[in-house]
């Protein structure tokens, strides 16, 4: 073998990259810490008479504990995600991996899934329904994200306040962008777990 | 609380336990224990970060790089929205750490608006010539830090106004509040010295009610509710940061908005 083929076999090997899987770690990480932080903080002023989290899952505390965390992990939550998606749209791995998305294939790949049929055979190609949740998860992080300072800066600015409804409005907005950020955690953590070797690719790159 | 934004129905009872449920007590002071989502932390980064106040300390730190951060966000000139008098949320919600028949009662005939540190005129103000400033009005947004928000109608004179005649060091860093039941509360000068922060004395064009902070409220659209203290008797211009009382429970110490 020369030195050229067994270069380009491992980067045919490689799933993730390493800035893929660096991103990822400290996504999930920030992530958590803005879920668990916001869950306190949704607390001290509840947006629906049947839903108050329960303390032992929810972060900070108290109210200013919650806060303490949420204005920290921000920064690492935005950081970390401005640099995933400029490689992701520098390096065009965003494109290659995310993109086409048929709706006819999202339709059929939802029945493979209902019937437990969808194949994981080749983990560097993503099926019509992963397309379109990552692209989803991404789109819904950026909501979040925006909703977010619509609520923490409604007079600086207020014109983004003004986007999303108003202060009262963007609070919903975010409430249920992290619903949706949840859900999609729930599916994407149980699909690891059932094909943990979509786990190891996270991990080792390969 | 929703019940605050209900407006028909607001119940003062219950206005008084959310407030209280954010006094940290003795088996809540840790911002950090007992969180699932730290389970979680744990296992991703293999290591315990909950560990007690080295954790704590820096988010206290990341907390005044957020004072910063906010510092140099902030516009001396951009103005917080204002809303038509048929917005006014009514009854405007009484909110406190303690309960309504709790709160000072000042005599409106005795009270003198103390007034100290890097000003030209410490002379203390009584409530007539405080009157007799010239008055302007807003309505505005005030946004708790809980994150109910209700619109309220108030009248005064801009602080900035004030300050001027008192021959304030505009120079100066700070301006501390002390109020009557012992609240306390420092400001930045360019929030103190933005257009719409106002020494307010009146609510809705009428004398400002017991519940809302007479004899005299330092009204702020740009900051967080509990950084508008109510019952002022004394204010101060500094240098030295002499914190609040929920900043130094934990609160960010600049919550601008």
């Amino acid at each position: 073998m020369t030195t050229d083929t067994i270069t380009a076999a491992s980067i045919e090997a490689t799933i993730h990259p390493r800035w893929v899987r660096v991103c990822h770690w400290i996504n999930a990480l920030a992530i958590l810490v803005m879920i668990g932080s916001g869950w306190q903080i949704y607390n001290a002023s509840p947006l629906f008479d049947f839903l108050v989290f329960p303390r032992q899952i929810a972060l900070g505390n108290w109210l200013a504990g919650a806060l303490l965390w949420h204005f920290a992990a921000m920064w690492v939550l935005v950081i970390n995600g401005v640099v995933y998606v400029t490689l992701g749209i520098v390096t065009g791995r965003l494109r290659r991996k995310l993109s086409p998305i048929c709706l006819g294939d999202v339709a059929a790949d939802m029945k493979a899934a209902l019937a437990f049929k969808l194949a994981h055979d080749d983990l560097s190609r993503y099926n019509a329904l992963q397309k379109l949740l990552y692209t989803d998860v991404i789109l819904t992080g950026v909501v979040i994200v925006l909703s977010g300072l619509s609520i923490w800066k409604p007079v600086q600015f207020q014109e983004l306040t003004a986007v999303f409804g108003g202060y009262d409005a963007a609070r919903y907005v975010h409430f249920f962008a992290m619903a949706a950020i949840v859900g999609f955690l729930v599916v994407h953590v149980a699909l690891a777990l059932i094909v943990p070797k979509s786990l190891h690719a996270m991990i080792t790159g390969r | 609380m929703r019940q605050r934004k209900i407006i028909p129905r607001v119940d003062p009872k219950l206005l008084i336990k959310d407030a209280a449920k954010l006094m940290p007590d003795a088996g809540r002071r840790s911002f950090l224990r007992g969180a699932a989502s730290l389970g979680a932390l744990t296992f991703l980064t293999g290591c315990d970060i909950i560990d007690g106040d080295a954790a704590e300390s820096v988010l206290r730190k990341i907390s005044e790089f957020n004072d910063g951060a906010q510092a140099a966000l902030f516009s001396r000139t951009k103005l917080a929205p204002t809303y038509h008098e048929s917005a006014i949320t009514r009854p405007f919600p009484f909110n406190a750490y303690y309960d309504e028949y709790e709160a000072p009662e000042v005599d409106g005939k005795t009270y003198k608006l103390e007034v100290a540190g890097l000003v030209d005129n410490k002379r203390p103000w009584t409530l007539n010539e405080l009157h007799a400033l010239p008055e302007v009005s807003q309505i505005t947004r005030h946004i708790c830090v809980e994150g109910w928000s209700a619109i309220g109608s108030w009248q005064g004179t801009p602080l900035s106004e004030f300050l001027k005649r008192i021959g304030a060091d505009a120079r100066a860093k700070y301006v501390w509040f002390r109020c009557a039941e012992g609240y306390t509360n420092t400001i930045d000068m360019p929030t103190a010295l933005h257009p719409q922060t106002q020494m307010t004395f009146k609510f809705d064009n009428k004398i400002l009610p017991r519940a809302y902070g007479f004899p005299m409220k330092i009204r702020m659209p740009t900051k967080l509710g509990f950084k508008n203290p109510k019952y002022v008797v004394a204010m101060e211009v500094t240098n030295s940061d002499k914190g609040g009382y929920w900043e130094d429970k934990g609160y960010n110490w600049f919550s601008g908005l």
